[in-house]
């Protein structure tokens, strides 16, 4: 029962390490983002799922209703995904000049293109 | 009545002037709004840094709200010398960078590269002078995504790729951070550095807040290019325009550092951190491998740019060997190479800008006898060398003497040692940039001339202060001693 209560503790290291081994591995940069992205949604259900409670409610003023979800985390994590939406933007920006400069997007390309005509 | 409003200020002129900078479309006009915000944060902290060594921590409460619910920025003798650093860096920086800039960046993109400018600051001095942990991550994304926008606007392409690289690690470096702050928050229920140390000690045994450290201390390790988290430093500083480098050696590993001071002095207290996680039994191996390494990384490079960044993780290591040290002087010794090393490296980074700025390049090779084209320019580079090594005098030697005292203190001789022979590597890489400029052969000086007044003026400034600081020690070391202390102290 203790694994399965922690689902979504689970859910966010699988996704948080599948985010990661995309980085890591893929020599695209594309995909790189998108791995990037992966890691960081995990890093988001992380915080909302901090703020739930058992039978809580949203948390708004209602008569009657003492047990409510932690709006914090939630707000906090707002933060975090216009950063995250930032941080793609100027990626995905970097990206396309990449690809524009050196007609490529793959890094081996890349690293050789630089290799040849280094100085 | 503007006074109290000084913590606060100091991060948000710079932010409103931003957005103005962009739609300002004269490259004079972009530059004079950069250059006056910068002087006037650098006024604020000065001010604030006066204030608070006359009256002690400046607490300063965002929209009136009190300090666990509002965010509070908290000011004391650690982040206000480092706000000092940073402001005066980027104002020095800023000076060199109106002609630097018009030279190496697209004119139609000047206003986007101040803006950037002005949001790297922003984004450094709110990491610094907030006292909020979540805040801290706003504050390091904003100054980040500034900064991978700065190193591409250089037009070489091989500034795109070091941004994107930089952008990947960066990335998951804050995002590290983030899980710290998460699970930092899960245990505690607060977010306020303060009310975090205070809320720590009844849970510091559980695994969770082990893990909050871990993801804490890699993800700042990252930000603060620590070996051997630094591999976007070495590209990054030297595919950045001149100016972008200058500023960035002198604060963002700067800042980062801090940050790791703050959350291990402050937030977790020298007991969790050194005595039940042994931080300093990792950082001393690390940091020693690491300066050796890098040093002689640096010896083998063959663009001046590249062996100063290389050296530049080098010198980093310092501060961290003086963490590792766990004790009042080794820390005086970090806080003081935080401000020294700032000085040092943005003078030499300075020093190339002039070099590109005449060749188009800090290649070895083409620098050939360029002392005899460029004296002043070759001058303030080897008066930075000799502060770089650590020469008498020089701000160099300050920090070192520091930590050769801390490392007697602990009665490592070897760690002493360690810190004289690195210091000979330094003489290594500094003398092979002027060896070339001094002893080798240059055709002609034709085309190729001193470096121009508003180059040379900004320069010298930085190089006047590596040796007033040098010879004049009271004020940096009284600091960073109190700011030790009270690290120190401020322990739960």
């Amino acid at each position: 029962m203790e694994a399965l209560g922690h689902f979504n503790y689970w859910m966010v290291v699988l996704l948080m390490m599948i985010g990661l081994y995309v980085v890591i591995a893929s020599g695209n940069l594309i995909k790189k983002i998108v791995g990037l992205n992966l890691f960081q949604t995990s890093v988001f259900i992380l915080y909302i799922s901090m703020g739930k409670r058992a039978g809580g409610t949203a948390p708004i003023l209602v008569e009657g209703v003492v047990n409510y979800s932690n709006p914090l985390p939630h707000v906090l994590i707002l933060t975090a995904i216009v950063v995250g939406v930032a941080t793609t933007a100027v990626g995905l920006a970097l990206a396309v000049r990449i690809y524009s400069a050196y007609g490529s997007i793959e890094e081996a390309d890349i690293a050789e293109q630089d290799q040849s005509n280094s100085d | 009545m503007i006074s109290e409003h000084l913590p606060v200020l100091q991060v948000v002129v710079p932010l409103l002037a931003g957005p103005v900078c962009l739609l300002l479309r004269r490259p004079s006009a972009n530059w004079a709004l950069a250059a006056s915000v910068s002087w006037i944060t650098l006024a604020i902290a000065v001010a604030l840094l006066v204030e608070v060594r006359r009256a002690g921590p400046i607490i300063y409460q965002l929209g009136g709200w009190a300090a666990p619910w509002g965010i509070e920025y908290r000011i004391d003798h650690v982040n206000a010398f480092v706000l000092l650093i940073v402001s005066g860096v980027s104002a020095v920086v800023l000076l060199f960078a109106r002609a630097s800039v018009q030279r190496e960046i697209n004119n139609r993109r000047i206003n986007i590269f101040y803006t950037g400018w002005l949001l790297c600051l922003t984004g450094l001095l709110g990491m610094t002078a907030t006292g909020d942990a979540f805040n801290v991550f706003v504050f390091l994304e904003i100054s980040s995504l500034a900064t991978y926008l700065l190193i591409s606007l250089h037009p070489d392409r091989r500034a795109l790729s070091a941004a994107f690289h930089y952008l990947v690690l960066g990335t998951i470096g804050a995002t590290f951070i983030l899980i710290g702050i998460a699970l930092l928050y899960m245990m505690t229920g607060t977010l306020n550095i303060v009310d975090l140390a205070a809320h720590l000690p009844p849970v510091a045994q559980t695994r969770t807040v082990a893990v909050a450290f871990s993801f804490l201390v890699i993800g700042i390790g990252i930000k603060a290019a620590a070996f051997p988290l630094h591999m976007w430093l070495p590209n990054a500083y030297a595919y950045a325009p001149s100016a972008v480098t200058a500023l960035l050696a002198g604060t963002a590993t700067k800042v980062a550092v801090y940050l790791l001071l703050r959350f291990l002095f402050s937030l977790f207290g020298p007991g969790l951190s050194f005595e039940q996680y042994l931080l300093d039994k990792i950082l001393l191996p690390l940091a020693a491998v690491g300066i050796i390494s890098m040093s002689v990384a640096a010896i083998y490079q063959t663009t001046a740019k590249k062996l100063l960044a290389y050296s530049s993780v080098a010198q980093i290591g310092y501060m961290l060997l003086g963490i590792s040290l766990a004790s009042v002087t080794g820390l005086t010794a970090t806080v003081l190479h935080l401000f020294n090393h700032a000085l040092i490296k943005s003078a030499l980074f300075m020093a190339m800008g002039c070099v590109v700025y005449r060749i188009g390049t800090t290649q070895l090779a083409s620098m050939a006898g360029l002392a005899r084209c460029m004296p002043w320019t070759m001058a303030a580079f080897v008066a930075g060398g000799l502060s770089l090594i650590g020469v008498p005098l020089t701000v160099g030697f300050i920090s070192k003497w520091y930590l050769i005292l801390a490392a007697l203190e602990r009665g490592w001789m070897w760690l002493a040692a360690l810190v004289v022979i690195t210091s000979l590597l330094a003489v290594a890489y500094v003398w092979r940039v002027v060896e070339v400029a001094y002893f080798r052969h240059r055709e002609s000086c034709a085309e190729v001339a001193e470096a121009p007044l508003s180059l040379l003026v900004p320069t010298w400034l930085m190089i006047a202060a590596n040796y007033y600081f040098g010879v004049d020690a009271s004020l940096t070391t009284g600091v960073a001693g109190r700011a030790a202390e009270l690290l120190f102290g401020a322990a739960p």
